[in-house]
Formats: structure tokens, C-alpha cells, sequence
């Protein structure tokens, strides 16, 4: 896909709900569930090495339910922030009006955000962020990528500046160790869609 | 001990679990079920057939099973009486509600579709509630009435009761000491529903209640929930119920109850 980004993995929510609780369960409800649905994600990432983006989709899930979002995507979140071992990066597919809420009330209970589909193709920031981060953010969506050298095209001003490097540290916009260059995380999982 | 309802006329989600949970708790005193004189009239009896009663009375009560009327009209109930003790209770809860919950929504309560799924959610958190902080049993029941004398609309009412330790039991041990002297069951339900407390370090935990508080209220529902000796609500405009009541009979574990109006049209 990208010489200096990682391969995006593609992580079917909804299929992982059916194989790790049980085949009879069709909505992310409960907080047991959303923790197993979570550790099989873990699980499915541990192999992706140090370096991963991954494409989390919603998009055959009917029902999430506030307890379930916490453990999915607050908690996933949360803990690859933490982790100093392992940059991880999330984009979240099919996060429809249904389960709009649930997503953004998690996150901005715990000042996280997200990257988020949230029509074909739409992407969103979600959760909690400034409007300089969220400024930059969507420069850096229309554009796609930027070269190192060319940072100035989405963050041209000294606080915009700060956003970017914010989004970077908040794992809601990739930059590649190697060549400097600035991706949209939509951007390095579009062959997945 | 005689629980006597030869005369009950009428009789919504909250009585029928509160029977339940007075009944469970008598059971418990006196080591032996209590007996229930069921009503004698035969649409109070129907309806609490309908509403899955007699299954559940059957683990708390003794009584003659009433024989089940030839020809019965085909369920109109929203969501049966049901017991909740596991996760799995909650799965099943949810699925079968969205399955019926869809035509109410919008042909009695002029709701969009749509809201079928937050309906879903509203219910899976309030039942969860039990699971995660009562640590004991209880039951759930929703059914839609026609308010024509009371607020001129339809309505669904939601009732969550569980015999468990309650809100101030739940929160004691991480939070009373911070209240001091302050510290009973008005403060405790203060801490859970205006604050979002839990006696979980866990910072994604105790948004259930206020996610709970922050939809009904878009609906202009009210919600209330009783423990111990005290009942906090949120009060739409069309109720005029005090937001806070203490000095109550003391209810051992905690009743939520929710009330969903028909919207209004311009």
C-alpha cells in the first residue's frame, strides 16, 4: 500500500462478536461481551508487530450499547495509548447514526476521539478534541498526506502547529518514521473498503 | 403469610414486580413461600398471564395456576415480565424487544423507526444495572398504556427492580467517607444519578445511569429510581413529582422506573 506506512488490517466486528462470545448473540450489548469482543480484537493484533493501523468495523453490528462501546472502542483506544511498546492506529468503519452516540458519549467521557466512518466514504473526528486539532484534521483529510517539508499546507500557524503534533500523539493521524511524510488515517486504510 | 389480590382492579409493570420482589423477601423471612389470592377479575388475571405473572410468581409465591382462557387474544405485551440474573438475560432482553418494540414506538408514541435502537440500549443499561451493582436478582417488564386521564397520551412504562444491596450499599465502601455524616441513601442515589459515581475506579464505568437520564429526558420521559428510604427523579414538565424525596419506607435493593410519552403534535 505505502512504502513507509504498515499494512492496515481489517478487523470485522461484527464476524468476532459471532466467533468469540457466542453465534447466538446478534447485538454488542453488555460489558462481558464487549471485553471478549475487545480481547479477540488484542489477539488479532498482537501479531501485527509494533506498528499497526487497523480498520475496526461496525458495519454488520445492530445494536452497541453504551457498556459495549467503553470496552471496544474507549478501552482499545486507552490501552494502545498507553502502551509505550507499540504505536497502534484505529479507524472505526460503520459507526451509523444508530450507533453514533454510544461511540461519541464513551469517548468524550474519557477525553478520547476517534477517527470515525461515519457514511461511505465520510469520514469524522469523534469524541473530544480542539478546534485547532479538529481544524488541521480535516486539512489534513482533504488532503490526504502531506510531505515533511510541506506540513505548513495543513498547520501553517504556530497553534496549528501544536494540533497537528496533538493529533499525531493521540494516534489520529499517522506520520511515517522513515520519510516525515503526514498521512490521514482514512487515507491508509481506503484499499480495505 | 397471605398476599391477598382477590380485588385488584388494574395493575401496571411496577406492581408486578413489586409484588414480586415483597413476595421474594417474605419468602425469604419465613423460610416458606407466601400464598397469593390471585385477582378475580378475569381481565386483571388475563393481563397478568399475558404479562408473564404467573411464570415468574411460581418461584416466589404459592398459588393455583389459573387455567389459561380458550381462544386468549395473541400477546400485545411490549416485554413480559422477565428475570434478570446473567448477561445472557440481557442478550435475550434486547433481542426480544427490538423484535416488538419497533411497532410501539412508532404507532402509539409517534417516535421515528429508528428509535427502536435507542430504546434497545435504554433498556440493556438499566438491566445491566443490576447485574453490575446489585448483586442480586431481579426483574424487568415494559408495557405501553393509553394515559387518556392523566396526560391525554400514550405512554410505555418501564419497571427494573432488583433485591440487592441497593445504591448506598453499592457505593459505601468508595464513597461514604467523603460525605461524612452527609452520607444515606438521598446522597448515594445523588452520587449514582447526578454524578455518575460507581464503586469502580474504572473511569468508562457509571455512564450507564446518565446516558440512561440524558435519552429519556430528549423523549421528555421521566425517570426515577427509589433505594433505602429515598427516590430521586428526573421530572419532565408535564409531571409535577419533587425531585428528590427522603423519609420513604425503606425498599430493600432499587426500583428504576422509566415513563416514555407519545410525542405531542404541533
Amino acid at each position: 500500500m505505502n512504502a513507509h506506512a504498515p499494512d492496515p488490517i481489517a478487523i470485522d466486528v461484527g464476524e468476532v462478536l459471532q466467533r468469540s462470545v457466542t453465534s447466538l448473540y446478534s447485538s454488542l450489548v453488555t460489558r462481558p461481551t464487549g471485553r471478549a469482543v475487545r480481547m479477540a480484537i488484542e489477539t488479532q493484533l498482537q501479531g501485527a508487530g509494533t506498528l499497526s493501523i487497523s480498520l475496526i468495523d461496525f458495519s454488520e453490528v445492530g445494536i452497541i450499547d453504551f457498556s459495549c462501546a467503553d470496552e471496544v472502542v474507549a478501552k482499545l483506544l486507552q490501552q494502545y495509548l498507553a502502551d509505550e511498546a507499540r504505536d497502534a492506529f484505529f479507524v472505526f468503519r460503520g459507526v451509523r447514526e444508530p450507533h453514533h452516540s454510544q461511540v461519541e458519549g464513551v469517548l468524550q467521557r474519557q477525553d478520547l476521539a476517534a477517527v470515525v466512518e461515519v457514511a461511505p466514504e465520510q469520514f469524522t473526528l469523534v469524541g473530544t478534541f480542539s478546534d485547532g486539532e479538529k481544524r488541521v484534521w480535516d486539512r489534513l483529510e482533504l488532503e490526504g498526506s502531506v510531505e515533511a517539508g510541506a506540513v505548513e499546507r495543513i498547520a501553517p500557524g504556530g497553534d496549528d502547529e501544536e494540533a497537528l503534533e496533538s493529533l499525531l500523539s493521540r494516534g489520529l493521524a499517522f506520520r511515517s518514521p522513515q520519510s516525515g511524510r503526514v498521512h490521514a488515517l482514512s487515507r491508509l486504510v481506503a484499499h480495505l473498503m | 403469610m397471605l398476599f391477598d389480590a382477590r380485588h385488584l382492579r388494574w395493575v401496571d409493570p411496577n406492581g408486578m414486580v413489586a409484588l414480586l420482589l415483597a413476595g421474594s423477601l417474605a419468602g425469604e423471612s419465613s423460610g416458606t413461600f407466601p400464598h397469593i389470592e390471585l385477582p378475580e377479575s378475569q381481565d386483571v388475571l388475563g393481563y397478568l398471564g399475558r404479562m408473564g405473572f404467573h411464570d415468574r410468581a411460581h418461584q416466589v409465591f404459592e398459588f393455583d395456576t389459573p387455567a389459561r382462557r380458550a381462544g386468549s387474544r395473541p400477546s400485545d405485551v411490549l416485554l413480559e415480565i422477565t428475570a434478570i440474573d446473567t448477561n445472557h438475560d440481557v442478550h435475550e432482553i434486547v433481542d426480544r424487544v427490538q423484535a416488538r418494540a419497533g411497532a410501539i414506538l412508532t404507532s402509539k408514541l409517534g417516535y421515528p423507526a429508528a428509535s427502536v435502537i435507542p430504546f434497545s440500549v435504554m433498556l440493556s443499561e438499566v438491566c445491566q444495572n443490576i447485574i453490575e451493582h446489585a448483586d442480586g436478582p431481579g426483574w424487568v417488564a415494559a408495557q405501553a398504556y393509553n394515559w387518556a386521564k392523566r396526560l391525554g397520551r400514550f405512554v410505555i412504562v418501564i419497571s427494573v427492580m432488583d433485591r440487592g444491596r441497593g445504591f448506598r450499599g453499592s457505593l459505601s465502601d468508595e464513597h461514604s467517607a467523603r460525605y461524612g455524616d452527609r452520607w444515606s441513601d438521598s446522597t448515594a442515589l445523588e452520587a449514582a444519578f447526578l454524578h455518575g459515581l460507581t464503586r469502580f475506579a474504572d473511569p468508562g464505568r457509571g455512564q450507564g445511569l446518565q446516558q440512561i437520564r440524558k435519552q429519556v429526558r430528549k423523549w421528555s420521559g421521566l425517570i426515577s429510581v427509589r433505594s433505602g428510604t429515598a427516590r430521586i427523579s428526573q421530572v419532565p414538565e408535564w409531571d409535577d413529582s419533587p425531585p428528590m424525596v427522603d423519609g420513604m419506607a425503606p425498599l430493600p435493593g432499587a426500583q428504576i422506573g422509566i415513563i416514555l410519552p407519545a410525542t405531542v403534535q404541533p
